[in-house]
């Protein structure tokens, strides 16, 4: 059986204005087991956000392969959701049932049932009671949290949530965090999960890949995180898996300064 | 100590801002602003000028009062208003679908783009004398007019807010499955709403300023007629009337916009 996804030995770089092409990714490897909630960790810049652009298929590998469940990934699919960093992906002109019905709606499901799916969904990610208000009207968190019901109503194979929680003060990013593991739990949906945060990919992960400095970025190391769920920050554990993690994240950046030094 | 101190303090400066601010804030502004500039324009016109050179503005209502109690304004208005609503809604109505159209497909922007860059800077009441050999002197040339004149600005700020549409949205639609052309009706669409609304209320004050030149041009009845055949007898006072008249009627016509707007597209979050 095919792993859900696969990438192998991608490269990617970005054509710049007037100079010369930057490598983003170099030799770029992955594998994402079905159930599994994937975390892709590493240094501002390194290349994460563009590594779930290429599974999400908004953009394309220059040379490599990326599948799902086998099949070469040509362009975005219902079968793989994004989660985004901001609020500008929300309908800003739909209530939170219509945003989270979005997905429903487009494939002809007809209003009663796609409203009350959409209702089930807002209540798994706590938001019962708040059907009819437009994303002006919520808080940073509860429009994070229309992003997720949004996803999980339209049944996708894999979540792909690109720091979802970044712009979030750190309250609201723990209980949103809490929120992902209990859902995840409850659902056992594929998760790939973009973030720079070592103690939320911790919280988060069955494995961990902690990506090297850029450009030309790709996977250093894949750490496995065996404690059981839900995790706490405040045990030993946990504290010696962020220091490892931490110790592999400042070797890279500290590479990066050395390059630059050698560079000037 | 200092803690309490504080709160006394803040609760005074708060309850000193709440007692101005009603007035300030209020409508009371706007009237003390009018009637301001009421009281300037008859101190001005009445201690230094003539009444045929410039009316005060008692000379001007007194002269409103007589042409509303005879009833001869109403048709004016009327012609005027007909006029610009007509050419208004239908060029915002042939303008916003090229605009969403040219905003979304490359090829359709840079087919249509010569044309839009082309003509736009073509004052509409340079096709005057073209559209009335065309049309005739009827309504059609003056509507035509207004309709040229609404389509450039709500293309243009409709195709600004196409590519002002977050591409983060765009592709959210992508990954729950819309298609090509659901994207364009379900998330373009709306989301480039309020810029279209914006392009009408500009385009609005533009069709005032086309319908006035043309009425001078090249009509019997109407505002710019008004204006323009007073002057053969030197009636500054209906010149003034008009003048005014015709910021009353823009400045009620857009807030009636707005109000329509507020109450039917809020959720599109239009520019107020």
């Amino acid at each position: 059986m095919p792993e859900l996804i696969e990438a192998r030995g991608i490269q990617f770089s970005y054509q710049q204005y007037r100079s010369e092409n930057v490598p983003i990714l170099r030799d770029f490897s992955l594998t994402i087991h079905e159930g599994e909630c994937f975390c892709l960790l590493g240094p501002s810049g390194c290349g994460k956000t563009t590594a779930l652009r290429l599974v999400a298929g908004f953009q394309f590998p220059d040379s490599g392969s990326l599948t799902l469940e086998g099949r070469e990934i040509g362009g975005p699919g219902v079968e793989r959701a994004v989660v985004f960093q901001g609020d500008d992906s929300l309908f800003n002109w739909l209530d939170a049932i219509d945003n989270v019905a979005f997905g429903l709606r487009m494939r002809g499901v007809e209003k009663g049932e796609r409203e009350e799916s959409a209702r089930k969904f807002l209540r798994l990610v706590g938001l019962n009671g708040q059907d009819r208000k437009y994303p002006t009207e919520l808080s940073g968190g509860m429009k994070q949290r229309i992003q997720i019901a949004r996803v999980l109503a339209n049944d996708p194979k894999v979540l792909l949530m690109d720091e979802p929680f970044g712009a979030l003060d750190a309250q609201t990013r723990a209980e949103l965090q809490d929120e992902v593991v209990r859902i995840w739990m409850q659902t056992r949906k594929t998760i790939l999960f973009i973030t720079h945060d070592i103690g939320e990919a911790i919280l988060l992960g069955d494995r961990i890949g902690v990506m090297r400095r850029g450009p030309g970025s790709n996977i250093r190391e894949i750490i496995p995180v065996t404690l059981p769920r839900p995790r706490s920050r405040a045990t030993l554990e946990f504290g010696q898996l962020y220091e490892r993690i931490n110790r592999l994240i400042m070797e890279e950046v500290k590479l990066g300064r050395e390059a630059v030094h050698v560079g000037s | 100590m200092s803690a309490v101190n504080t709160t006394v303090i803040g609760a005074g400066a708060r309850a000193q801002r709440a007692a101005r601010r009603p007035f300030l804030d209020s409508n009371w502004m706007y009237v003390i602003s009018i009637a301001s500039m009421l009281v300037l324009w008859q101190l001005v016109a009445g201690l230094f000028f003539r009444p045929e050179f410039f009316p005060t503005p008692l000379i001007v209502v007194h002269k409103g009062w007589e042409l509303v109690s005879d009833g001869s304004i109403w048709g004016h208005i009327g012609v005027s208003l007909a006029r610009i609503m007509s050419g208004f809604l239908i060029g915002s109505l042939i303008a916003a679908p090229i605009g969403l159209l040219m905003g979304s497909f490359k090829p359709i922007r840079t087919f249509f783009d010569p044309y839009t860059q082309f003509f736009r800077f073509i004052p509409s009441i340079a096709w005057l004398t073209p559209a009335v050999i065309w049309f005739g002197i009827g309504e059609t040339p003056k509507v035509l007019i207004i309709v040229y004149t609404t389509i450039f600005i709500v293309i243009i700020n409709t195709i600004v807010g196409v590519s002002n549409v977050s591409e983060n949205k765009i592709w959210a639609g992508r990954c729950l499955g819309a298609s090509g052309r659901q994207i364009f009706f379900h998330v373009t669409l709306p989301a480039t709403l309020p810029f279209i609304l914006t392009g009408m209320r500009l385009a609005m004050g533009n069709s005032f300023a086309t319908v006035v030149a043309a009425e001078m041009i090249a009509a019997d009845q109407g505002i710019g007629f008004l204006i323009f055949n007073s002057r053969l007898w030197m009636a500054t006072d209906i010149i003034f009337l008009a003048i005014v008249l015709l910021g009353v009627l823009g400045f009620t016509t857009d807030r009636i916009f707005r109000i329509l707007i507020r109450r039917f597209a809020r959720q599109y979050g239009p520019i107020e």
